[in-house]
């Protein structure tokens, strides 16, 4: 039910970004999401790529502080109120969203939510019984 | 602490060459003075800027009757060698001199050095009493990392292994890559180089998925630069060796003026061939054992180039009381700063190796950083860039900044003064395969 997440460290500096993901792009690695985080001196990059293990082996071998980590996805349906619906799922459970982020789809009317909480199994737990569908890395990056 | 079968077979941590370090204290002194007397002679003959210094303070080779007078003779600064450039210190003839060497001179004019035959064959000694000391023996692959050329370094460790009768394998510094592959394929039991190369050697085996801890190498002999006890706590949990603290300067010889034993309570100076004295930096009047101050050294039977009282800028103390080991030569604590990296920032005085003890207080971590200064509106800012290693890494905000606030922190407390912690991406900072550029001082006076 875990899907892998690559995070990169860059400093907050114009063209810090440019370089892995030229690097990226030269392997023919396809982002399926992107989220940045960010402070005023250095951000924090979040991807989802299908050949994670390559992308990570990758950006190691060049100098980038990388690393991976295992976040939920979960697909609501793209309208009003379907964030809400998850996180109805979770409310008063005690679990705590450390981040998400969320982006459409490529087929139909879903969207995808990542989240990453401080307590993944009891979410998901949580979120199977609501009825809520979790997508395995096989769905995801298909 | 990993052990081979050679290492269960072989020796403790003597050779034949050992002997020395096992001389009654009495008999010591006594060769001490023997060999004083005739340096400071040979020199006040064959070295025009020596004699001339003498003869400002009246003083004449035979008014030296005992140890304690050495006190009466002028030192030896590194500016004498660079003003005496290049041959101007030597007291032999270049038909006697078998070896020169240089420091790589940065600002201006290197500094020289020169070896007789009778020279290069007592640095060779010291080095086997060294590496002999640290438990290495015939049968050892002995690894040379340390830069061959004019840096004294590779090419004194060299000696010095081949002396020992161990296989050495003289890789000189750079190409990790190819470091850690002869390392694991040789099966070599030690290594000789700077502590921040063997760091970054143990970086580069995690990343091409070798396990330092599974090979046969069990000793590293590291010098060169300062290093910390939490540094050497950090290189034995990462890399499952051994790690000694070798001491030396090119003015006095090269690499094996000193080094630890076994017990790594101080480093043993060969003392029969570098006579150690404590001074007070500031006054230069000597101290006694026990006491912190700056090391003066002078060379007991160098031939090109002897160096009377030279002051090495290190701040150390010569330990009292005798060694578990039972060498009787005297041993120094390790050195963790300089009286010239001194910086003073807002009036408070700050050393470099401070700020690895501060990083160093943050578990887990031991990352490149590099001190920046400059001034702004009159005032000094002091900027500890540190490089963020997979290790520190966090894909959550707060607890990379959580982290920042532990560094900041943890430099606030040991320097005491407010510093500004800057996170920085993996390998931007400036790396050099020999000594580390710490600090760079942008502050104009």
């Amino acid at each position: 039910m875990k899907i892998q997440q690559l995070s990169l460290f860059a400093e907050n500096k114009p063209g810090h970004i440019a370089a892995p993901a030229r690097l990226l792009a030269q392997e023919g690695i396809d982002l399926r999401a992107l989220f940045l985080a960010d402070t005023e001196e250095y951000g924090i990059l979040r991807m989802i790529v299908k050949d994670w293990p390559k992308a990570a082996a990758l950006l190691e071998a060049h100098g980038f502080t990388a690393k991976v980590t295992e976040v939920l996805a979960v697909e609501v349906a793209d309208r009003p109120g379907g964030l809400a619906e998850v996180l109805g799922a979770i409310e008063g459970s005690g679990i705590n969203i450390e981040y998400m982020y969320a982006f459409p789809y490529l087929r139909g009317d879903q969207a995808i939510l990542i989240f990453r909480f401080n307590d993944p199994d009891a979410a998901i737990e949580r979120l199977q019984a609501a009825g809520i569908n979790l997508l395995a890395s096989e769905e995801l990056l298909k | 602490m990993k052990t081979n079968s050679i290492l269960e077979t072989g020796p403790a941590d003597c050779h034949p060459a050992s002997v020395p370090d096992y001389t009654p204290v009495a008999e010591l002194r006594a060769l001490q003075l023997h060999r004083l007397q005739a340096v400071v002679k040979r020199a006040w003959e064959q070295v025009k800027p020596f004699r001339a210094r003498m003869d400002e303070i009246g003083l004449r080779p035979e008014q030296i009757s005992s140890l304690d007078e050495i006190a009466r003779l002028p030192f030896t600064v590194k500016s004498d060698l660079r003003d005496n450039y290049p041959f101007g210190l030597f007291a032999s003839p270049m038909k006697d001199v078998v070896r020169l060497h240089a420091s790589s001179g940065t600002t201006g004019k290197p500094i020289v050095v020169a070896y007789t035959k009778e020279d290069v064959d007592v640095w060779t000694s010291v080095l086997v009493r060294a590496l002999a000391g640290c438990g290495l023996h015939r049968g050892d692959i002995i690894q040379v990392s340390y830069g061959y050329g004019l840096f004294t370094g590779g090419l004194g460790a060299h000696y010095g292994a081949e002396g020992l009768g161990a296989a050495v394998v003289p890789t000189s510094g750079g190409h990790a890559d190819r470091q850690i592959m002869l390392m694991k394929d040789f099966g070599v039991t030690a290594i000789c180089c700077t502590p921040t190369y063997f760091l970054h050697l143990i970086d580069r085996a995690v990343e091409m998925g070798v396990d330092m801890k599974e090979l046969p190498l069990r000793a590293g002999v590291f010098g060169a630069e300062p290093w910390t006890d939490s540094m050497r706590q950090h290189i034995q949990a990462q890399s499952g060796i051994e790690a000694f603290d070798i001491y030396g300067l090119s003015e006095i010889i090269g690499p094996g003026v000193g080094c630890e034993c076994r017990h790594h309570q101080g480093l043993h100076i060969f003392e029969d061939h570098f006579y150690p004295e404590i001074i007070d930096s500031e006054t230069g009047e000597p101290l006694p054992d026990g006491m912190e101050g700056e090391l003066v050294l002078t060379t007991l039977s160098k031939q090109a180039m002897p160096m009377i009282r030279y002051r090495t800028r290190d701040i150390t103390t010569i330990l009292t009381g005798q060694c578990e080991c039972g060498r009787t030569i005297r041993r120094i604590g390790r050195i963790g700063r300089r009286s010239d990296d001194m910086l003073i920032i807002r009036g408070v005085n700050v050393f470099p190796s401070q700020v690895e003890t501060a990083l160093l207080q943050i578990e887990g971590t031991l990352p490149h950083y590099q001190i920046l200064l400059t001034r702004e509106q009159g005032l000094d800012q002091m900027e500890v860039r540190v490089e963020v290693t997979p290790q520190m890494f966090n894909d959550k905000i707060g607890a990379m900044q959580g982290l920042h606030k532990n560094l900041q922190g943890a430099l606030d407390r040991v320097l005491g003064i407010r510093v500004r912690v800057a996170l920085v991406e993996a390998n931007t900072i400036e790396r050099s395969e020999g000594k580390a550029t710490r600090v760079i001082d942008r502050r104009t006076s």
